[in-house]
């Protein structure tokens, strides 16, 4: 009953950081909004009177009625009203398409993020602690250091410059006079044009092959950091006394690294599995605006471009409200999995 | 007391030390031979050091050839449009960009501003990092406690969406960037820098400092500072590349105005839909292959910075 109250008020911590941390962020985006020098609203009503001779209440109206804000109540009102229309997930309208709901747009693009980015982060996670483990135990193996070479290769180099080589390798150098190996059209947009969307055949083949590329990109600049990190993990747990019993009893090299190190060397890289996860959102701008694919990435920076503040600030809102909430999961399951952490964390929430 | 419970936790560390120890000579022991062992640790530490070797000498390359490259192949300033995206010739060995300028020379005058703005925001970035971290970690206390929290929350918040925001609101100038950039990784190395000011404080050089009582600035840059240059390197390399990388990643996305580098030729290169002209595909491949020799160089060197002055974390 002990333990339980502890883990309560432990998760009842993290809950609170969370709470602040969303807080920190929408409050920051309020006052970049509002109060910096030449701010969107001031500049929106300077180039109103400027350009077309509106006066200056009028044209302060608009921009209230634009931004949903009301600019003659006072400044702690207005930031109390904005607080509440976020706690509401109401982030008003989209400028550039004017009366379309910014929460509909993110919600129509998050998915193509979702399965693209996902899809790379669970092949690469998966594949690159296969290998890491492998690379741990096999530390005397010629193949050894051509794992942890190309990982450490590979997690160096930033993730865009991976989708240049990768785009320049499957669609654009043509090997042996056959033309390229990914024909150029599919370097570009989600599905082509023909196609209609739904449970069909053409369109579900077309989405795979056009996710092929950035999947491929997701895949290459995550999986060397899943190999160090499982590399190391289980190196840590090769010299442990379950394994030296293991071994002792005389079990079969895999059975060893399967079930007894490869579980326990998990533990540290599941938790940081959860914490990845929250980047899904957020680490997929550059790869976006490469192969023109219209997920949330590329929406922010459409946004951006466009000076689309509503749809800026609650794609940067989601964006760090994923991670915010992965890390929250991380905490949670590396509670779950390590009791020694919970009560670490209760005891000091008691105090 | 305290002496007391320090001596039997050493003691007991000691004996778990001593326990794993011989496990693992004899796990290697039923594995191989001694000699090949020990071969085998020769050839790491020489595979290593190449490594890092090697990154030195890319990185003084890249330096060399940004320093004095532009004397001997300064950039064409007028364009030329007989020579528009011309394959690589024995005169435009890289070939020509779409205002029949030479791709080499290009490339040659690109790393000045990356790596000055780099260097700097790494210098600004380890600053504010060691007065935040050595202090939080000296004084301790409530102070502490809420730079820890600080540093989580800020951890959390996504730079690179946050800079593209920042960047709708401002137009960010190259300097500006630079300072913003350092800004912002502030709560990264507060954290390492604070671990690691924490466990030196520990140690016996800086007890008697603090025996002694003397000023605060004395143990932080005589006795502490001093000890920690190796760690600091290679976290400045580890910043210079996510410098470089924010800064190229920005001037690709169009989102930062910068006149000469190679980001601006990737840019550039992809704009005019070079990938669909194999001919000039160097204009595209050129500035992309220096950019990952550069951040390769600079992880190279921090890695063996690392393994240098912290032989512990060699396994």
């Amino acid at each position: 009953m002990i333990v339980r109250k502890d883990f309560l008020l432990f998760i009842l911590k993290k809950l609170g950081k969370v709470i602040f941390t969303v807080w920190v962020v929408t409050t920051l985006i309020f006052f970049l909004i509002r109060l910096m020098p030449s701010n969107p609203i001031q500049q929106y009503i300077q180039n109103l009177v400027v350009q077309y001779g509106v006066t200056y209440e009028e044209a302060s109206s608009r921009a209230s009625t634009l931004f949903s804000m009301d600019l003659e109540a006072s400044l702690l009102s207005q930031y109390l009203t904005y607080m509440q229309d976020a706690i509401r997930l109401d982030f008003g309208t989209s400028f550039l398409s004017p009366g379309v709901e910014v929460t509909s747009i993110i919600a129509a693009r998050l998915p193509w993020t979702l399965f693209t980015v996902g899809s790379g982060l669970l092949l690469s996670f998966i594949v690159g602690t296969v290998l890491g483990a492998v690379a741990a135990y096999r530390r005397e193996s010629w193949y050894e250091p051509i794992i942890s070479g190309t990982s450490s290769f590979l997690s160096a180099i930033p993730d865009f410059l991976i989708a240049i080589f990768l785009i320049l390798f499957f669609g654009v150098f043509t090997w042996g006079g056959r033309g390229s190996i990914v024909p150029i059209f599919q370097l570009r947009g989600n599905f082509s044009p023909g196609v209609t969307p739904g449970w069909n055949m053409p369109f579900i083949s077309s989405v795979l092959d056009h996710a092929f590329l950035p999947i491929l990109t997701y895949f290459f600049s995550q999986i060397g950091i899943w190999v160090i990190l499982m590399k190391g993990s289980t190196a840590g747990c090769l010299n442990a006394d379950y394994a030296t019993i293991a071994r002792a009893r005389g079990l079969k090299p895999r059975k060893i690294l399967g079930s007894y190190i490869g579980r326990n060397a998990m533990l540290p890289i599941v938790t940081e599995f959860a914490m990845r996860l929250g980047f899904i959102i957020g680490g997929s701008l550059i790869i976006e605006q490469l192969f023109v694919y219209q997920g949330v990435g590329l929406e922010l920076l459409k946004a951006t471009n466009n000076r689309d503040y509503p749809l800026m600030q609650a794609i940067f809102l989601v964006m760090t409200v994923a991670i915010v909430l992965s890390n929250l999961l991380a905490e949670i399951l590396y509670g779950v999995l390590d009791p020694r952490i919970r009560a670490k964390g209760g005891r000091k929430g008691a105090k | 007391m305290e002496c007391w419970i320090r001596e039997s936790v050493r003691k007991e560390v000691e004996k778990v030390q001593n326990r794993t120890q011989t496990q693992a000579t004899l796990h290697n022991l039923t594995k191989r031979s001694r000699l090949s062992r020990n071969l085998k640790k020769i050839r790491r530490a020489l595979m290593q050091d190449l490594v890092g070797t090697m990154g030195l000498v890319i990185l003084l390359l890249i330096i060399l050839m940004s320093t004095l490259g532009p004397i001997w192949f300064p950039l064409d300033e007028v364009s030329d449009p007989e020579k528009i995206l011309m394959a690589p010739s024995a005169e435009h060995f890289l070939g020509t960009d779409h205002l029949g300028r030479d791709i080499w020379a290009q490339i040659v005058s690109g790393g000045r501003e990356l790596l000055v703005l780099a260097f700097l925001t790494a210098s600004i970035a380890v600053l504010i990092g060691i007065f935040l971290g050595a202090f939080s970690a000296l004084i301790g206390g409530k102070l502490d406690e809420t730079l820890v929290f600080l540093a989580d929350v800020w951890l959390t918040i996504p730079r690179f969406p946050l800079l593209v925001v920042l960047s709708g609101f401002f137009r960010l100038s190259a300097v500006a960037l630079a300072i913003v950039l350092a800004i912002l990784s502030w709560a990264g190395l507060f954290r390492t820098i604070r671990a690691e000011v924490l466990s030196l404080k520990t140690r016996d050089f800086v007890e008697v400092a603090f025996m002694l009582d003397m000023p605060m600035v004395h143990i932080i840059f005589k006795e502490i500072l001093p000890n920690m240059m190796g760690f600091i390197a290679a976290n400045f390399t580890l910043l210079m590349r996510a410098a470089i990388y924010a800064q190229v990643g920005l001037v690709f996305l169009g989102l930062l105005p910068l006149d000469q580098n190679w980001g601006v030729m990737i840019n550039v290169a992809w704009n005019q839909g070079v990938i669909y002209n194999p001919d000039s595909i160097w204009f595209l491949l050129a500035p992309t292959i220096v950019i990952c020799l550069l951040i390769l160089s600079l992880v190279w060197i921090s890695r063996s910075l690392e393994e240098i002055f912290n032989p512990g974390l060699q396994k």
